[in-house]
């Protein structure tokens, strides 16, 4: 258990999708004007990448490695099955909550589809086989990551809110600004490294 | 339906004002990392040295034009409701072919790239212009459209990759330029004129690759002030 709460704070604080590998950049950057929707996409992409992780990782052992069903090395397949796991993943939690939850449908409606090319999700199952986790680990794995890129957004979002008072130059306005914002918080998140996950056994 | 495809049989395939602007569009009015927001991931994890930059640029054309046409030539034919998924499978087979091909002849790059090969995929840019441009128009101005934005990516990145492999390397695609030497006979001879410079670490970390970004946006819009943010 201690193992999975180490994976856990490693993925979400340590080697926190966004601020230290800046995965899923592109939504980040788009959906972190209001502090309202980036709270929808955070939570969306926690839920998905929880999700996708332990699916992946039964695909990706089970039916491509050499122990799987087959028998043979059929890793090449990885790239297309992976993505057409998460596009259908996000397709069918889109009917799900459409069905059962129209209020959070309709908050996190247009975010819903945009998460399948959020490179934090596709990131995250290729860093799972490359780092070579089980599957205990790998779904403490898609849960640290997921909320460590939720606490990324919301911060920036609150950073941003706050910068529109601000006198910034015409050309550094909006985009300009959230890039240098990001890198500082990459900065500061970077101070976490030091961090020895194993002393919080 | 049927107007447009009489009107599409009679264009002829020629390169004239229209076709330039498709290259050169995403150059500047329209690049897809300062302007379109597009493809920033890959952009920053690659652009610690010029080579990886370089390799990710060729990549990034290649899958680009090639998703384009192909989505293009099959647009009339891909339902509506699955367009997602079928443009993500014929990305994903181009990325798998640029995979094996680097681990074939470039293994040292494959393996520095590691999983940024396979996040072409979901990098914005290609599946943004199969949406925004291939669904809706013909398999050669594709082309030129996707060749374009490759290009647009491309140039932004080497540019990103230039200073922080200068500045934080001393390097330029990995030869020695500034910064003193390890060798102590090079360093006492007058190639050792810029062996006072010390290397800034700060450069070869991810963050910096933002401030790069930033500082280029904040130029580019200095300098084509109609692309500035008003809201």
């Amino acid at each position: 258990m201690g193992d999975l709460v180490n994976i856990f704070i490693k993925s979400a604080f340590i080697e926190n999708l966004a601020l230290a590998y800046f995965l899923g950049m592109c939504s980040y950057l788009a959906v972190s004007k209001t502090v309202k929707t980036a709270f929808g996409l955070g939570l969306a992409v926690i839920f998905v990448l929880g999700i996708t992780m332990p699916i992946n990782w039964v695909i990706n052992t089970w039916l491509l490695g050499e122990n799987g069903v087959f028998q043979t090395d059929l890793t090449f397949l990885r790239f297309i099955l992976f993505i057409a796991v998460i596009a259908s993943m996000v397709q069918l939690v889109e009917m799900v909550v459409e069905k059962y939850s129209p209020s959070l449908y309709n908050s996190l409606g247009i975010f819903l589809p945009l998460i399948t090319v959020n490179c934090a999700i596709l990131g995250g199952s290729l860093f799972m086989v490359s780092k070579e986790y089980n599957f205990s680990e790998a779904v403490a794995f898609g849960l640290g990551g997921g909320f460590g890129w939720f606490l990324a957004i919301i911060a920036i979002a609150a950073i941003r809110e706050k910068i529109k008072y601000s006198a910034v130059p015409p050309a550094m306005r909006g985009l300009g600004m959230a890039f240098l914002l990001t890198g500082m918080m990459g900065m500061a998140f970077m101070g976490l490294m030091g961090i020895d996950p194993a002393s919080f056994k | 339906m049927a107007d447009v495809a009489v009107v599409e049989k009679k264009e002829a395939i020629k390169f004239g004002k229209k076709e330039r602007k498709l290259l050169t569009d995403p150059l500047d009015d329209n690049n897809p990392i300062t302007v379109q927001v597009l493809g920033i991931c890959s952009a920053l994890a690659v652009t610690t040295g010029l080579k990886n930059a370089t390799v990710m640029a060729v990549a990034v054309v290649f899958v680009c034009v090639f998703a384009n046409t192909i989505t293009s030539a099959l647009r009339k034919s891909i339902p509506k409701q699955v367009r997602m998924i079928v443009q993500l499978v014929i990305i994903a087979t181009l990325v798998t072919v640029v995979e094996l091909t680097l681990k074939a002849y470039a293994f040292e790059s494959y393996k520095q790239l590691s999983v940024f090969i396979g996040l072409i995929i979901t990098n914005c840019i290609v599946m943004g212009r199969l949406e925004a441009f291939a669904m809706a128009n013909r398999p050669y101005e594709s082309s030129l459209d996707g060749l374009g934005n490759g290009i647009g990516y491309g140039i932004i990145l080497l540019i990103v990759a230039f200073f922080r492999e200068f500045f934080g390397k001393g390097e330029i695609f990995g030869a020695k330029i500034i910064g003193a030497t390890p060798d102590y006979m090079i360093n006492t001879a007058e190639s050792a004129w810029l062996g006072w410079y010390q290397y800034n670490n700060l450069m070869v970390l991810f963050p910096s690759a933002m401030f790069v970004i930033a500082v280029l946006i904040w130029a580019h819009r200095a300098w084509n002030p109609k692309l500035v943010d008003v809201s």
